[in-house]
C-alpha cells in the first residue's frame, strides 16, 4: 500500500462535482459508482450519507470523511434579476466579490456588491450574483429560492502539487475510496461519506446510528500555516497530520499515540493537528451513545474553503499510507 | 379564541405549566393517548388507520421569552436577566408579571441622564423591576430570587385582520396545532408541544431521543422585518403574503425536494406561501432533523412583527392560510413521506 498508484483523475472528478452541504447527491452517486464493485453493503440513511461496508472479522472500524462543500443559497430574486444570498459553511460574502459561482445545473454566475445610492463610490456591503439575465422572471427559469451554488475552481495536477475547489474534503473521500479499492485487511471496514459537515458535522450525528464501531478514523482537511513568514506549525509537504484537538473533540492520547507510533514504524511522515477553531465531523461521531474511541488524519491545505485550494502529493500519499497502515496494525486496547 | 386565551397565559422558557395544562385540557377529545415527558413537554397521538401509514410529527414550542430575578435591592428593587433573546430598549416602563404581582420595568429618568448617557443604549444591567416595595424586607414576601417574570399584552385585534399579543412566538403554532388535530388524516400522526426553545431548543433535544418519524413539521413564529428602513430583499418574510416555508437557518438544511413539494402543493390548492429569505435564528428543527438515522423536516412559519416583545403582530389571513397549508399537507401526505 505504497500510495504510489492513486488515481489523481477520480480527484479531479470528485473534486469537480457540484455538492454544497444538503445537496451531496452527486458525489455521492460517484463515489457509490466507484466502490460498488468492492464493497458488500451500500446505503444512504435519511440525512444522505452514505455508508458501505467491507466487512471482515476483526474490529469494527469506521472510516468517515464529509461529501460536502462550502457555497451559497439563493434567498431572494429581485426585480432586475439580481440574485440575493446567504452563505452555506464558513465563508464571508466579502471575500467572493468577483468570484465566479456554479449552480447545480451548471450555469455561472459573478458575485458583486451593490453600489451606495447615498454615497458615489462607497458600497453598500450587500452583495448579488449576477447570472447574465435583465429581468427577475428570466431568473426564475434558471433559480429558485434555496438553490445552492458553489465557486469554480478548476482542477490542476502538477508534479507534486493539486490545485483545485473542494479539496476540503474530496480529498478525504479520495483517500477512503482508493483504500477501498485497495486494502485487504482483517477488520470490520465501515466506510461513511457524510453530509452537512461544513454547517456543523450534522451528518456525522446520525452516520453512526445504527453502526456502534469499536474505533472511528476521521479523514479531513486542515489549515496550514505555512503562508510567507509562517512557520513551525501544520504545513504542506510535511506529511499526514495526526489530529490532537480541534474546538469540537480531545483526542485520547492513547489513540493519537497508537497512530503516531505506526506512522514512525512504517516510516510514515507525519505531523500533529492542534487547531483551537473548527471541528469536524470528529465532534458528533466521538460523543455518540457511550462514547465512541476516534482519531482524525487531516491533509493541510492552504486557502481552505477559497476555491482555490492547495495540497501537497506527498501529505495525500501519506495520509493514505497512514489510514493503511492503522487498519493493518489495529488499536489493540478497545 | 383559542390563540387569545394561549396567548395571555404566561410560559417563559422552564415555566411552561400554565400552557401545558391549557393544551392538555384541549387535546383530550382531539388524540388516542398523550404523555408528558421529564423535561415537560406533551407528546400526543392520533392512532393510524391502518399499520403502514407513515408517522408525522407536528411540532410547536410552548415556551415564550421573559424575564428571570437575579438580585433583590436593599431598597426593594429587583434586578433580571432576560430568558431567550429579548431587545432591552423594549423593555423600559412596560409592566410584567412575577406570578400574580405586577411589576414596572425602571431605569434612570431622562432627566437625570447625562448628555453622554442620553446617547448610549440600554443594557439589561441598567433596568430594574419596580414592584412599589420600599425596602428588600418587603420585596421579598412578594419575590424570590429565581422567579421568573413574563410580558403582560393582551391579545386584540388591530385594524381589520391584524392580531397584536406577547408570546404570538409561538403559542400561535400551538393553535395552530390543536386546530389541525380537530380533524383525522390518513397518516400515523404525532404532536408535540415543547419546552424551553427560545433557550436553545432544549425540550426538541429530548423528544429527538426517543422519537423517529417519517417526516417532521415544525410550526413556529418568524422575524417580519417588512418595515421601512429595510430594502424588500432584506424583509426576511411579509405580513399578508402567506405562512413561509424555511430554506436554511443556523442549525437546519431544509431538504429541497420537500421545499418543493410544499411550493408545488401550496400553488396547486392556491395557498399563498412565501420563502424565509433571512439564513439566521434557529428552531426545534435543528434537533428533530437529526434524530436517529436522520428525519426529513420542514418548517412553516407565521410571519411576526416586533417577535420577542410585549406587543408582537400576525396577520390572521397568514395563520389561516397556515392552518390550511397544513390541514393540505396531511391529506396529501403520501406525496411526502414516498421516495
Amino acid at each position: 500500500m505504497s500510495g504510489q498508484n492513486l488515481d489523481y483523475d477520480l480527484l479531479k472528478q470528485l473534486t469537480q462535482c457540484f455538492g454544497p452541504s444538503g445537496n451531496e447527491r452527486e458525489v455521492a452517486d460517484l463515489i457509490a459508482r466507484e466502490v460498488n464493485s468492492h464493497v458488500m453493503d451500500s446505503r444512504f440513511d435519511v440525512l444522505g450519507n452514505l455508508i458501505v461496508r467491507k466487512p471482515g472479522k476483526g474490529k469494527k472500524i469506521l472510516i468517515a470523511c464529509h461529501m460536502d462543500e462550502v457555497g451559497v443559497i439563493i434567498t431572494a430574486i429581485g426585480e432586475q434579476g439580481y440574485l440575493y444570498f446567504a452563505p452555506v459553511g464558513g465563508i464571508k460574502n466579502s471575500d467572493l466579490s468577483a468570484k465566479r459561482v456554479l449552480f447545480k445545473n451548471r450555469r455561472m454566475g459573478v458575485v458583486n456588491q451593490e453600489k451606495n445610492p447615498l454615497e458615489e463610490g462607497k458600497p453598500s456591503g450587500k452583495f448579488y450574483i449576477d447570472i447574465g439575465v435583465s429581468s427577475e422572471e428570466e431568473a426564475r427559469k434558471i433559480v429558485r429560492e434555496g438553490d445552492m451554488a458553489v465557486l469554480v475552481g478548476d482542477y490542476q495536477e502538477t508534479p507534486s502539487h493539486i490545485l483545485s475547489k473542494a479539496l476540503d474534503d474530496r480529498l478525504g473521500c479520495f483517500i477512503a475510496v482508493e483504500l477501498i479499492k485497495q486494502i485487504q485487511c482483517e477488520q470490520d471496514l465501515y466506510f461513511a461519506f457524510t453530509v452537512q459537515e461544513e454547517v456543523g458535522s450534522r451528518g456525522a450525528k446520525t452516520v453512526v446510528h445504527g453502526i456502534e464501531p469499536d474505533l472511528a478514523l476521521i479523514l479531513d482537511t486542515t489549515l496550514s500555516f505555512d503562508s510567507p513568514k509562517e512557520k513551525n506549525r501544520t504545513s504542506l509537504n510535511r506529511g499526514a497530520a495526526v489530529k490532537v484537538m480541534d474546538r469540537t473533540i480531545v483526542v485520547s492520547p492513547l489513540i493519537k499515540n497508537w497512530m503516531a507510533e505506526v506512522a514512525a514504524q512504517q516510516d510514515i511522515p507525519f505531523q500533529w493537528e492542534i487547531i483551537t477553531a473548527g471541528g469536524t465531523d470528529s465532534g458528533p461521531i466521538h460523543l455518540t451513545g457511550s462514547g465512541i474511541p476516534t482519531g482524525g488524519i487531516a491533509i493541510p491545505v492552504r486557502y481552505l474553503h477559497s476555491g482555490n485550494e492547495i495540497a501537497a502529493k506527498f501529505d495525500i500519499v501519506s495520509a493514505f499510507q497512514l489510514l493503511s497502515a492503522l487498519l493493518q496494525n489495529p488499536f489493540q486496547e478497545i | 379564541m383559542l390563540l387569545k386565551e394561549l396567548c395571555e397565559l404566561n410560559g417563559v422558557s422552564g415555566n411552561e405549566k400554565k400552557i401545558r395544562e391549557f393544551i392538555l385540557t384541549q387535546i383530550q377529545e382531539k388524540v388516542d393517548t398523550f404523555q408528558v415527558d421529564k423535561i415537560g413537554n406533551i407528546v400526543a397521538e392520533q392512532k393510524p388507520a391502518s399499520p403502514n401509514l407513515p408517522k408525522v410529527l407536528l411540532c410547536a414550542h410552548m415556551d415564550e421569552v421573559g424575564l428571570f430575578i437575579t438580585e433583590i435591592t436593599a431598597d426593594g428593587y429587583l434586578k433580571f436577566q432576560p430568558v431567550g433573546g429579548i431587545d432591552p430598549q423594549i423593555l423600559i416602563s412596560k409592566p410584567i408579571a412575577i406570578g400574580n404581582i405586577q411589576g414596572i420595568i425602571g431605569t434612570k429618568a431622562i432627566h437625570l441622564q447625562k448628555k453622554e448617557e442620553r446617547k448610549q443604549i440600554l443594557n439589561i444591567e441598567d433596568l430594574y423591576i419596580d414592584i412599589g416595595a420600599n425596602t428588600k424586607e418587603e420585596a421579598e414576601k412578594e419575590v424570590k430570587i429565581g422567579d421568573y417574570a413574563a410580558f403582560i399584552g393582551t391579545c386584540d385585534t388591530i385594524g381589520k385582520e391584524y392580531v397584536k399579543a406577547k408570546a404570538l412566538d409561538d403559542r400561535a403554532g400551538c393553535a395552530l396545532i390543536l386546530e389541525t388535530l380537530a380533524d383525522r388524516y390518513p397518516c400515523h400522526l404525532l404532536a408535540a408541544f415543547t419546552v424551553q426553545e427560545e433557550v436553545g431548543l432544549r425540550g426538541s433535544k429530548v423528544i429527538s431521543n426517543y422519537l423517529q418519524p417519517d417526516l417532521a413539521i415544525v410550526v413556529e413564529a418568524t422575524r417580519a422585518a417588512d418595515v421601512q428602513e429595510c430594502d424588500e430583499e432584506d424583509w426576511n418574510v411579509t405580513l399578508g403574503k402567506g405562512p413561509a416555508c424555511s430554506l436554511m437557518d443556523s442549525s437546519t438544511i431544509y431538504p429541497p425536494e420537500l421545499i418543493r413539494k410544499v411550493s408545488d402543493l401550496a400553488r396547486i390548492s392556491n395557498i399563498p406561501l412565501q420563502f424565509r429569505k433571512s439564513t439566521a435564528a434557529s428552531n426545534d428543527a435543528g434537533n428533530i432533523h437529526k434524530a436517529g438515522s436522520g428525519v426529513p423536516t420542514i418548517t412553516l412559519s407565521i410571519p411576526c412583527r416586533n417577535i420577542h416583545s410585549m406587543s408582537s403582530m400576525i396577520c390572521k389571513t397568514d395563520y389561516e392560510n397556515c392552518l390550511t397549508l397544513l390541514r393540505t399537507i396531511l391529506c396529501h401526505i403520501g406525496e411526502f413521506c414516498s421516495e
